[in-house]
């Protein structure tokens, strides 16, 4: 069964954490991302005193949704390490559930 | 068939094999770091760090980590790093060493010592270490017990200004310290069905990005498990934290005013009768004096001071009162103003008004674990009474007197080595701290004066612009998996076990430990670090039943019991009785020490020295106000510049923001090397567009060198390149002495050109003594602003 990445943005502080750990657990060199964040805003919302500020952690195509760790019984390192908790992999059809439980999340799907 | 979990088969386990790794579970404490300690799981291989991972079974961080101990190997087996003792071969300044065995340097050290001790006296020699540091009490034990000197405090932090004008405000007005509860006091975490703890239905994140400071052993992820539970948000702070952009209330304040916004949220919950009335008259002292006080503190009149909208004061002072429980989370920008304790005094004022006091998910009253309090005082009985009298700061009572987290006064020990006064001081020791990168507000002031010392040792990481400058010793610091030891700070009680060795590194216990078995033997009866932290669990640490094997093999961290309204349980005074420890047995809203030391005793504000409205015609030339220090999640303080490591990749260059109008009307645009100035001097960053803050506001980045320039004179890695403390004043406190303005001065920014660039800060600072350097005859102080050689 293929496996997906659930993000939950509204809690992704945008910490490097993620990225990190991936780069670690992979043994990546600098430059180098298995997952990566990325940024919208900060950006006024028109006629509000709200403000528009979102990370979202993308995998990239090196992301292997830490095999080698699963084998051992370890979690995946970016979930692992998140310190908000705002990552979590499982099962696709699992997540494909629990991903509508709850506004502002995402899902990916980086093996088929 | 149940599926593989590696973390539940190795649980209780503090040490395994994992193929060719050796895997071992223990705790952090800085350097390198942070102020946190997390639960982390060590890969050896062949004695040298390759893995960071972090402990799932640790319920301070649950597992999680920031990226700066994921990266730690790479600090560790750094290639920069000195791995023997060095001996100054050229002047001071040149980068010429000599590498020498560590009893060469303990000689020089003894011989030194003693000079100082013949021609001078005990307290001519000052220590000093950076901030949260795991050496916080091995270094303050060595001034006192070695050295034989009163005179410990941090690097050159001007007011003492992290964190301690905030416990001393703590400790005065209500006996003792206060924390936001995140139910970080329970190993069961978040845990409403087996433990009291109850989730804060608002946090106020004031002048604190905790998600990205971790600052005062306060892991910042635990407020979003709290948001994920159901917590509110107010966030006070001059730009749109990520905490803020998820708050019911964001309150942009200028930077400098948060004792007048504390003020006027007094005064709503007081006019609008909104306060807990029945803590206030159970619980509070001099509720009518503050009620008078803060009766001119409108919100209209806060509105106008702060540039935030007088109905957001309201709003938030509403909000805050109708919770049925908040707690507060707060930061450095407190400490660092003039007007620092006093604003401390009227953020405790809300949490007693508000009830939110030592009551679930509230503010509570927290002590070291098992009543461990080794820290800056550790040692100072060693001294005779009239040594203690002789400390430098020694008539500021708050701070030297009363014994909390008390320490000498670091700007009145730089006005002691310019001008001699009270008595000189000839030897500094320096143990992991850089101030002229990052503590020191008027780098260049403290520049010029350690250069007239007569001798120096600098103990750190790497060799630091600090070090390359002034040191004529320095001795290679072990850091934190290097290290036998243990660490309390509030709960729990951690131990750290030793999993590598770095060439001929030694930790700050073993330094500490061998040097006063030469001074003073009879203050240092244990032989190495296993035994300093057997000694210390067991003498220092009444309620833990272990030593250093039980701590570090057995339980590795070890919460003690937790109990919520100790103040009505008669859990908080000597006598057993209910109440505070205070005079008055409760929280002195109207606080009588400081009546009695003829201190204000009631919370107040009063305008920075520098700003729009106290110097209208500086702010005409220097027309921003100027914020520094605010923390990023890749470094701590000066620490993590190496080019190699992913922190410096991630966050390469100096930088600071101000808004898009702003940045337009000065035609700069987004990474344009620009220069701040002001005043005093001058320093290059580049621009990030930040399009949350005020037009007026300005921040800036602090604690930068740059390892891959020059270490040699002028350069000095780049040190005053960027540097902002090139524009902060020293020597400007609080009548307490606590306190002083690194987060509200003026400044001007202007791009820089090639023409405007010839001559840089470090040059200027180096070989032409540039920069705010006038003697001020009446007062022995440095003029400030005399100097501007641009």
């Amino acid at each position: 069964m293929a496996k997906a990445l659930m993000i939950d943005y509204e809690y992704c502080t945008g910490c490097h954490t993620c990225e990190v750990a991936c780069r670690k657990s992979l043994g990546l060199d600098s430059g180098q991302f298995g997952i990566h964040i990325l940024k919208d805003g900060p950006r006024q919302i028109e006629g509000t005193k709200k403000w528009e500020l979102n990370y979202l952690p993308v995998p990239t195509s090196l992301c292997d949704l830490c095999a080698e760790r699963s084998e051992k019984g370890m979690d995946a390192s970016c979930a692992h390490h998140c310190p908000t908790h705002c990552l979590v992999v499982g099962n696709v059809e699992d997540l494909a559930i629990e991903v509508g439980k709850k506004a502002n999340r995402a899902l990916f799907v980086p093996l088929a | 068939m149940a599926e593989k979990d590696y973390f539940a088969e190795h649980r209780g386990q503090f040490q395994w094999e994992d193929g060719d790794y050796t895997v071992t579970r223990t705790t952090v404490w800085s350097g390198p770091g942070c102020h946190d300690g997390c639960g982390v799981l060590y890969y050896t291989k062949d004695g040298k760090l390759e893995k960071v991972e972090g402990d799932p079974d640790c319920a301070y961080n649950q597992g999680t980590l920031c990226m700066r101990c994921l990266e730690m190997p790479e600090v560790v087996n750094n290639p920069r790093r000195p791995s023997k003792p060095l001996k100054r071969a050229g002047e001071r300044g040149e980068d010429k060493w000599d590498e020498i065995t560590w009893d060469e340097a303990y000689d020089i050290i003894e011989a030194k010592v003693r000079e100082i001790w013949r021609d001078y006296a005990p307290e001519s020699i000052a220590c000093m270490i950076g901030t949260g540091r795991a050496n916080c009490w091995q270094i303050p034990y060595m001034c006192y017990s070695a050295f034989g000197s009163p005179n410990f405090c941090l690097g050159f932090l001007s007011g003492e200004s992290c964190f301690q004008p905030r416990s001393a405000a703590m400790a005065s007005m209500s006996g003792d310290f206060f924390i936001a509860d995140c139910s970080q006091q329970f190993e069961s975490r978040y845990d409403e069905e087996n433990t009291e703890w109850r989730c804060p239905e608002l946090i106020i994140n004031w002048g604190c990005n905790a998600v990205e400071s971790n600052s005062d052993n306060f892991y910042g992820g635990w407020i979003v498990d709290c948001m994920q539970r159901g917590s509110k948000m107010i966030t006070v702070d001059p730009s749109l934290t990520w905490l803020a952009s998820r708050s019911e209330i964001w309150l942009r304040l200028r930077p400098g005013t948060d004792g007048a916004l504390a003020m006027a949220m007094l005064n709503v919950m007081i006019k609008e009768d909104i306060y807990d009335h029945d803590f206030v008259e159970k619980w509070c002292y001099g509720f009518d004096e503050l009620a008078e006080r803060v009766k001119e503190w409108t919100p209209a009149r806060a509105a106008e001071i702060c540039w935030v909208d007088e109905a957001d004061i309201v709003a938030a002072a509403r909000m805050y009162a109708g919770a049925k429980n908040a707690a507060m989370q707060w930061g450095l920008p407190i400490d660092q103003a003039v007007m620092g304790i006093p604003t401390a005094q009227a953020l405790n004022a809300l949490w007693a008004l508000t009830g939110n006091i030592d009551n679930p998910g509230g503010n509570i009253v927290i002590r070291n674990a098992f009543d461990q309090n080794v820290s800056y005082n550790y040692g100072y009985n060693n001294l005779p009474a009239e040594v203690q009298a002789k400390r430098i700061g020694a008539e500021y009572p708050l701070m030297s007197k009363a014994g909390f987290s008390s320490t000498a006064h670091s700007d009145s020990i730089l006005q002691a080595i310019e001008t001699g006064k009270p008595y000189p001081i000839r030897m500094l020791w320096l143990t992991s701290t850089n101030p002229i990168a990052n503590m020191a507000s008027d780098a260049p002031r403290v520049y010029r004066a350690l250069k007239t010392l007569d001798f120096v040792v600098v103990n750190d990481l790497f060799l630091t612009p600090t070090a390359v400058a002034f040191a004529d010793l320095f001795l290679p610091a072990a850091m934190s998996p290097e290290r036998d030891m243990q660490r309390v700070w509030w709960v729990p009680l951690r131990g750290m076990k030793k999993v590598c060795q770095y060439g001929e590194c030694k930790s700050d216990d073993t330094i500490v430990t061998e040097i006063g078995k030469r001074l003073h033997p009879e203050n240092f009866p244990w032989n190495n670090d296993q035994e300093w932290t057997d000694n210390i669990l067991r003498t220092e640490t009444p309620g833990y039943d272990g030593g250093y094997h039980e701590l570090v093999e057995r339980d590795i961290w070890v919460y003690p019991g937790f109990q919520y309204y100790k103040h009505e349980k008669g859990l908080l005074r000597a006598d057993g009785q209910p109440g505070f420890s205070t005079p008055s047995g409760r929280i002195e809203l109207w606080n009588t020490v400081f009546s009695l030391w003829g201190y204000d005793p009631l919370p107040d504000w009063a305008e920075p020295s520098n700003s729009p409205y106290s110097s209208p015609e500086l702010y005409e030339k220097y027309p921003f106000v100027l914020t520094t220090g605010a923390r990023h999640i890749e470094f701590f303080h000066s620490e993590h510049r190496q080019p190699e490591l992913t922190s410096r990749e991630l966050y390469p260059d100096p930088c600071f923001e101000m808004s898009p109008k702003s940045a337009a009307d000065l035609d700069i645009k987004e990474g344009d090397w620009c220069w701040l100035e002001n005043h005093r001097g001058r320093c290059r960053q580049k621009l990030r567009i930040n399009p949350t803050l005020d037009d007026r506001v300005v921040r800036a980045d602090h604690g930068w060198w740059f390892p891959e320039k020059d270490a040699a004179e002028p350069s000095l890695y780049g040190v005053f390149d960027s540097n902002i403390n090139n524009l902060l004043p020293q020597c400007e406190n609080g009548v307490t002495g606590y306190g002083a303005p690194y987060k509200n001065q003026l400044c001007k920014v202007y791009k820089c050109t090639e023409e405007n660039s010839k001559e840089m800060p470090s040059i200027c600072v180096s070989t032409k003594d540039g920069y705010s350097k006038a003697m001020d005859e009446s007062n022995g102080d440095v003029k400030v602003g005399a100097i501007y050689n641009g």
